[in-house]
């Protein structure tokens, strides 16, 4: 039986879909057979980040309408054996995911994967709901900015108040909380909230810290998920929040400044 | 700003102000969420009271209220009228 994970924030544009992208090509390199879907009905952009735009042909809206069978929209990743994608629609018709719908497709998936990813929508709607309602964990993507913490403290009480785990009083969605375009340098500088901070404002046990990087834009201008990006820190950071999730121990890394020489602050570098 | 400033960095350490901010945000919409449970109970209250008096789930309201250093748990119910 898999387990059901969303990737959700709240706020937009913190990194959920780069994450999830990331996270779901982590697991599956780790030998588990991953699917990655995007709960983004109307702003498809998961299919973007992981390089497979061209061969969409069915997507989850045609799988709940009885369009296509779920076998058909499932694309088959690239690079690693064992990952799928499931990308969503562009329609504007925002009732076209049904909770019943997506029940459905997550009852057939479950048996066929060790882990289900979630890409949630920003916002607190009824995307947003559906795509946190099966979890059985969460990871609530933040930045270290204010609206982005206030947004993660919302979504955080709606896991424990909407989720399926809540409604049907079992045991809580299991949180994370992943500090995602963390710049250790102005944290330093007493300009960025620490993670320190965020931690103690969320109350939610630390996954990981991604820090900001030009590594990202490379990584999306060509499709490949940021996990792949060799030698990058970020590519380093996804690796251990996958390791920290399948329950290994590992120190938090690019969480301090590299020092920069004199002559490379001086002329940039 | 000065020469030294620009080498050194004269940025606003504006980072403590975000956290005090949000501290005071976070512990009053937590507050006003209220606890949990408050949908269960009204549930139950409910079907406890229509077991003697016939009463709407709109006339019940169950709410919790921060009152300085006391949380009032505040139970509202409006009854039929009887004639
Ligand atoms: N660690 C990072 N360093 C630098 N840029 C990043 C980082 N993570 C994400 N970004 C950039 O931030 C932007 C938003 O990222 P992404 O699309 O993953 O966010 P999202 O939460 O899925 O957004 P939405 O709410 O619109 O779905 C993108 O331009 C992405 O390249
Ligand atoms: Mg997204």
């Amino acid at each position: 039986m898999a387990k059901i994970i969303v990737i959700t924030s709240g706020k937009g544009g913190v990194g959920k879909t780069t994450t999830s992208a990331a996270f779901a090509s982590g697991l599956a390199l780790r030998g588990y057979r991953t699917v990655v879907i995007d709960f983004d009905v109307g702003l498809r952009n998961l299919d973007l980040i992981m390089g497979c735009e061209r061969r969409v042909v069915y997507d989850l809206i045609n799988v709940i309408q009885g369009e296509a069978k779920l076998q058909q929209a499932l694309i088959k990743d690239k690079r690693c054996e064992n990952l799928y994608v499931l990308p969503t629609s562009q329609t504007r018709d925002k009732d076209a995911l049904t909770s019943e719908g997506v029940t459905a497709v997550m009852d057939e998936l479950r048996t066929e994967f060790d882990y289900i990813v979630c890409d949630s929508p920003a916002g607190i709607e009824s995307g947003a709901l559906m795509a946190l309602y099966h979890a059985d964990e969460a990871i609530v993507v933040t930045n270290p900015e204010v609206s982005s913490v206030r947004d993660s403290d919302r979504i955080l009480g709606i896991l424990a108040a909407r989720s399926r785990r809540a409604e049907q009083g079992e045991e809580p969605v299991k949180e994370h909380l992943l500090l995602t375009r963390y710049s250790p340098k102005r944290v330093e500088g007493g300009e960025m909230l620490s993670l320190q901070d965020v931690k103690e404002l969320l109350r939610t046990p630390l996954l990981g810290v991604i820090p900001e990087s030009e590594v990202i834009l490379q990584a999306s201008n060509q499709g490949i998920p940021a996990i792949h990006m060799e030698n990058s820190d970020v590519a380093e950071a996804y690796k251990d929040v996958v390791a920290r999730f399948l329950g290994e121990e590992r120190p938090l890394r690019f969480i301090h400044p590299v020092k920069v020489g004199f002559f490379k602050r001086l002329f940039g570098g | 700003m000065s020469f030294l400033d620009y080498f050194l960095g004269s940025r606003k350490k504006t980072a403590h102000v975000a956290k005090d901010r949000l501290k005071l945000i976070l512990a009053h919409e937590r507050d006003a969420d209220g606890p949990d449970f408050l949908p269960a109970l009204q549930e139950e209250l409910l079907a406890v009271i229509a077991k003697y008096i016939p009463v709407d789930k709109e006339n019940i309201k169950v709410s919790m209220e921060r009152r300085g250093d006391y949380e009032v748990l505040e139970l509202n119910i409006l009854f039929p009228d009887q004639h």
